[in-house]
C-alpha cells in the first residue's frame, strides 16, 4: 500500500471524476519498497557424521526510513519460521534485530523472507559440507526430514505438512548430470575457465495463509479468499475471484479447474477479476496463494453448484435428490440413461415455472476458503557456473530445477512461474541491488544503473517436478509464484563458490566481486 | 522537458544559419541520447535542428584504403554494411552491438561522437584507426577531437559531416559491458597497419584515449603477451558503482589481449 494510492481516492473525492496516477520510472526507484537487506550471521552444530544439532542464527533486517505493509512480518514469520528448511535440526535459535535506516521502505517481494532464510541456511549447509569433507548433497541427505516424518514439527512454529526431500534431490542430481560435472570441470580449466556446480533444496510457506494463524499475530485481517460461480441461463460460467492476474495466467488455471470441476467447455468460461465494482470481497495475490486458497473457494462453490443442480434435477427428472449422480458435466439418475447436462439445469434455474416451494431458482454460487495451514513446496535446485577468472564474468550454463508443487493443473503456467521465478532469483544473486551514496542519495535510479536480468543472462532451464499430496488442501496444489525466486539465490551462490573455491560472497556476484574473490582465492 | 522549436532543415548551410539565428540551438541527429537529457531536463535547447533531412549526411563508401561514414549513418546501416564488413569488420561488429536494435535504428555516427559519452564505442574506434572527422569547416584528426567528459573540438555551429576511417591490416575491438546499461565499462580498439599498433580505449577515463602505453608495448611485438608487463596507472580511472578504478585498469589489460588475440 502507497500513500499515492490514498491520494488518488482523495482526489478522485474531490474532483468527483476517475482519478489516474502513474509514477515515472525514476519516482518508481526512488519510493518503491525495496526487498531483502539483511546481514545475518549463523552458526550450526554438528556431530561427527554431520548430522546437524543445533542452529544460532543473528540477523539484522533492513526496514527502511518507514514501516511498509508487511513491515517486520517479513523478517520475523515469513523468515525466521523458516529456518529448519528441508532439515531435521533439532534446536534453532533465531534473534532478529529490525532496524530503521534512511533507505526505502523494505517490504515484501516475491518470496518475502523465504530466500532470505534459504539463502542463508543453503550457504550455511555447503560451508558445513566443506569442514565435514562431504559432499553437498550427501550432507543435505544425511539431514532431511525423512519421508515418513510428516506431518513434522519444525522447532521454529511451522509444521510441514507433506514432503519428499530425498525424491526431488535425487531427481534433480540426475537433470543436472551431478555425475559428469566433474568431467565438464576438467574441460572448462583448457579453455581458463573456472566451473562450479551449486545445490539448493529449499522449503517454502506459502498459499497465504491460515487466518488464525495471522490473526494471533496481531494481524488485523483473516488471508481467506473468495470465489462466485455464476451461471447464465445459456449454460456460460463467469467466474468472480478476489485474487488478481497480472501475467499469472488464472484466466486459463481457473477456467481448467471449473471445466474439470463442472464439466463445462473451456471457452465458456470467463474468469473476471480485478474490478471491485463486479468482484466480491478478496484478499489478492501475492504469497503464491491464488491457486492455494482462491482456487479452493472456486471448488467450494462449483460443489455448492453440484449440490444445488442435484435438486433441480432430481426436480426436473422426478426423482428423488440422493438418486441423483453428478459426473462429466452431467446430473443422471442412478442406474438409468434420463439425465441433464448442466447447462440445462442452469436454464431450468432461471425458468423455474414449476418449482416447488423451498427450490430457490437460480444458478450462482459463493464461497470462501480459509486454509487450516500453510503449504510447503519445496524442492532442489542446480545451478552450474562457469566464471571467467580474468574478468569476474561468471555464466550460468546449466541450470536444473525440480519442485515439489502438488498436483499440477496446468504445467505449462507452471513452468513459466518457475522460469521467471529462477530470473528473478539470478537477478538477486548477480546483478541487482539498490546502492545509495554517502549522502543518502539514491545512485541507481534508472535503468541505466540498476541492473535488471534479461533473457541472455540465463540458459534454457531443465525443470521436473516430485509431487508429494498436501492433505490439508481439497486440490492437493502447494503454490508455484516465489519458488524459484526462493531456490535460485543460493544455488548460483553455491556455485561461484564452488567454482572458486571460497567460503563466501556476497549478492550481488557482480564481475568486480567475483573477480575481486577469484584474485584471493588463487593468491 | 520544457518547450522548444522544432526545425528540419535540409542542407548544411540551412543547419547552420538556423542554429546561428536561435538563442540556445542544438542539433539533433537520432536522438537517442539528445531526447531521454531533454526528458530529464538536463538539456532545455530554444531550438532543436533535425540534421535528418540533409542527404549529403548519410551513406557509407569505400575509396582506396578509406571507409567514409557519413554522420547521419545510424548503427545499424554501419553493422548491416558489406563495404564496412569487408574493409573493417571490426567496426561493423562495433556497430552491431551498440545498444539496442531501436537504439541501432535511430542512433547515428555523428550523434555518437559528437556527444562523446566517456563510455560510448564508436571513439575507441575513431581513435584506434586514426581516423578523421571532417566537419562543415575543416578536418579534425581523431586523436584531438575528444577532449573530455562530454566534450569535443567542435564549435557550436560546426556540423559533423563524414567519418574517414583507415582501413587496419587487423583490427580488433573488444567491449566489457556493463551488466546494467551495457555501454562500454571499458572498450579497447586494436588495429595494427604496416607493423604499427594503434589502441583506442573508451569507458576507462573521463574520454575515449590512446593507450599509449599499451602501443609501445606492442609495437614490434604483437601478442597478447606483451600486455602483461605494461603498468596501467590507475589515477585517472573512472571509478563507479559498477567498476572501480583499479578494476577498470585491469580490464583495460584484459581487454586489450582479447583484442590482440582476435586479430591474429
Ligand atoms: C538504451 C540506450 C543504449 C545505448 N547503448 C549504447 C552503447 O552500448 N554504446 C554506445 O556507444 N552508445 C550507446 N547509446 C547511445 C547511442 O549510441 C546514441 O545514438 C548516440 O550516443 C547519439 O547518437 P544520436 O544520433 O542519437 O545523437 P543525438 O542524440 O541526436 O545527438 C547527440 C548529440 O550530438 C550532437 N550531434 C548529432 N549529430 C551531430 C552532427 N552531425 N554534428 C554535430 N553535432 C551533432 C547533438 O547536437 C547532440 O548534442 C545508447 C543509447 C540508448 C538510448
Amino acid at each position: 500500500m502507497y500513500s499515492e494510492e490514498l491520494v488518488v481516492g482523495w482526489a478522485c473525492r474531490k474532483v468527483n471524476r476517475p482519478v489516474k496516477w502513474t509514477s515515472d520510472r525514476t519516482e518508481a526507484f526512488l519510493a518503491d519498497a525495496h526487498g531483502r537487506d539483511h546481514v545475518a550471521h549463523a552458526e550450526m552444530a554438528m556431530d561427527k557424521n554431520g548430522k546437524f544439532l543445533a542452529m544460532r542464527v543473528n540477523t539484522t533486517a533492513n526496514l527502511g526510513a518507514y514501516l511498509s505493509t508487511f513491515a517486520t512480518m517479513v523478517p520475523s514469520y515469513l523468515y525466521a519460521f523458516l529456518l529448519a528448511g528441508q532439515y531435521s535440526t533439532p534446536l534453532i535459535y533465531s534473534e532478529v534485530k529490525a532496524v530503521f535506516t534512511n533507505t526505502a521502505p523494505v517490504d515484501a517481494a516475491r518470496g518475502a523472507g523465504r530466500p532470505e532464510a534459504t539463502f542463508l541456511l543453503e550457504r550455511l549447509v555447503d560451508v558445513c559440507a566443506e569442514d565435514m569433507g562431504l559432499d553437498p548433497a550427501e550432507i543435505r541427505r544425511r539431514n532431511f526430514i525423512p519421508v515418513d516424518a510428516f506431518p513434522y514439527q519444525t522447532p521454529v512454529v511451522q509444521c510441514y505438512d507433506s514432503g519428499d526431500y530425498n525424491a526431488a534431490l535425487d531427481k534433480a542430481l540426475a537433470l543436472a548430470d551431478y555425475e559428469g560435472f566433474a568431467g565438464r570441470a576438467e574441460e572448462a580449466k583448457s579453455r581458463g575457465k573456472c566451473r562450479g556446480i551449486g545445490l539448493s533444496s529449499y522449503v517454502e510457506a506459502c498459499g497465504i495463509a491460515p487466518s488464525a494463524a495471522v490473526g494471533q499475530l496481531g494481524a488485523g485481517v483473516g488471508l481467506w479468499e473468495s470465489a462466485q460461480v455464476r451461471f447464465n441461463p445459456t449454460g456460460n460460467v463467469q467466474v468472480f475471484t478476489g485474487t488478481h492476474s497480472h501475467g499469472q495466467g488464472h484466466e486459463t488455471t481457473f477456467a481448467q479447474l471449473v471445466t474439470e470441476q463442472l464439466g463445462v467447455p473451456i471457452e465458456n468460461i470467463e474468469v473476471i477479476h480485478g474490478d471491485t465494482s463486479k468482484t466480491q470481497f478478496g484478499m489478492g495475490t501475492y504469497g503464491s496463494r491464488s491457486l492455494a486458497v482462491g482456487g479452493v473457494a472456486i471448488a467450494k462453490a462449483c460443489e455448492k453448484l453440484i449440490e444445488k443442480g442435484k435438486k433441480i434435477a432430481a426436480h426436473a427428472l422426478e426423482a428423488a435428490e440422493g438418486d441423483i449422480e453428478f459426473a462429466d458435466g452431467n446430473f443422471a439418475i442412478a442406474g438409468t440413461d434420463k439425465a441433464m447436462n448442466i447447462a440445462e439445469v442452469a436454464f431450468n434455474a432461471y425458468v423455474p415455472h414449476s418449482y416447488p416451494e423451498g427450490l430457490e431458482p437460480g444458478f450462482d454460487e459463493n464461497a470462501f476458503f480459509d486454509p487450516m495451514n500453510f503449504s510447503f513446496p519445496a524442492g532442489t535446485h542446480i545451478c552450474e557456473v562457469e566464471v571467467d577468472p580474468d574478468t569476474g564474468v561468471v555464466e550460468i550454463v546449466k541450470y536444473s530445477a525440480v519442485d515439489d508443487f502438488g498436483k499440477l493443473i496446468n504445467p505449462m503456467i507452471v513452468e513459466g512461474q518457475v522460469h521467471g521465478g529462477i530470473v528473478h532469483g539470478v537477478g538477486q544473486a548477480l546483478l541487482e541491488g539498490c546502492q545509495y551514496d554517502s549522502d543518502g542519495q539514491l545512485i541507481t535510479a534508472s535503468y541505466m544503473d540498476y541492473a535488471m536480468p534479461r533473457a541472455d543472462n540465463v540458459p534454457s532451464f531443465d525443470v521436473d517436478y516430485a509431487p508429494t499430496n498436501p492433505p490439508h488442501n481439497p486440490l492437493g496444489v502447494k503454490g508455484c509464484g516465489e519458488a524459484g525466486a526462493i531456490g535460485a539465490p543460493p544455488a548460483v551462490i553455491n556455485a561461484i563458490s564452488n567454482a572458486l573455491g571460497i567460503k563466501h560472497i556476497d549478492m550481488p556476484a557482480t564481475p568486480e566481486n567475483v573477480w575481486r574473490a577469484a584474485q584471493t582465492a588463487t593468491s | 522537458m520544457y518547450n522548444f522549436s522544432y526545425q528540419k532543415v535540409s542542407s548544411i548551410a540551412d543547419a547552420v544559419d538556423a542554429i546561428q539565428k536561435a538563442e540556445d540551438g542544438k542539433f539533433v541527429a537520432g536522438g537517442q541520447t539528445m531526447l531521454p537529457t531533454m526528458k530529464h531536463r538536463l538539456a532545455s535547447p530554444s531550438d532543436v535542428i533535425d540534421l535528418g533531412g540533409i542527404d549529403e549526411l548519410k551513406g557509407i563508401s569505400v575509396d582506396g584504403d578509406t571507409v567514409t561514414i557519413g554522420a547521419m549513418t545510424t548503427h545499424a546501416e554501419v553493422a548491416a554494411s558489406s563495404d564496412v564488413q569487408g574493409a573493417i569488420p571490426a567496426l561493423a561488429n562495433l556497430a552491431g552491438n551498440i545498444g539496442d536494435p531501436a537504439v541501432r535504428n535511430r542512433g547515428t555516427l555523428g550523434g555518437s561522437i559528437a556527444n562523446n559519452d566517456p563510455a560510448a564505442d564508436y571513439p575507441a574506434a575513431v581513435i584506434g584507426l586514426g581516423a578523421t572527422v571532417k566537419t562543415n569547416k575543416r578536418e579534425i584528426s581523431g586523436d584531438e577531437f575528444f577532449t573530455g567528459m562530454f566534450e569535443t573540438a567542435l564549435e557550436d555551429d560546426e556540423v559533423i559531416t563524414a567519418v574517414l576511417f583507415p582501413k587496419a591490416d587487423a583490427s580488433a575491438y573488444m567491449k566489457f559491458e556493463n551488466p546494467a546499461s551495457r555501454y562500454a565499462i571499458v572498450g579497447v580498439f586494436v588495429a595494427s597497419s604496416g607493423g604499427a599498433v594503434k589502441v583506442g580505449v573508451t569507458g576507462a577515463t573521463a574520454c575515449a584515449h590512446r593507450g599509449m602505453r599499451l602501443e609501445e608495448a606492442l609495437n614490434g611485438n604483437f601478442t597478447a603477451d606483451a600486455v602483461d608487463g605494461v603498468e596501467i596507472p590507475i589515477e585517472k580511472m573512472n571509478s563507479d558503482i559498477h567498476a572501480s578504478a583499479e578494476y577498470r585498469a585491469h580490464l583495460v589489460k584484459v581487454m586489450t589481449k582479447r583484442a590482440v588475440e582476435a586479430c591474429s
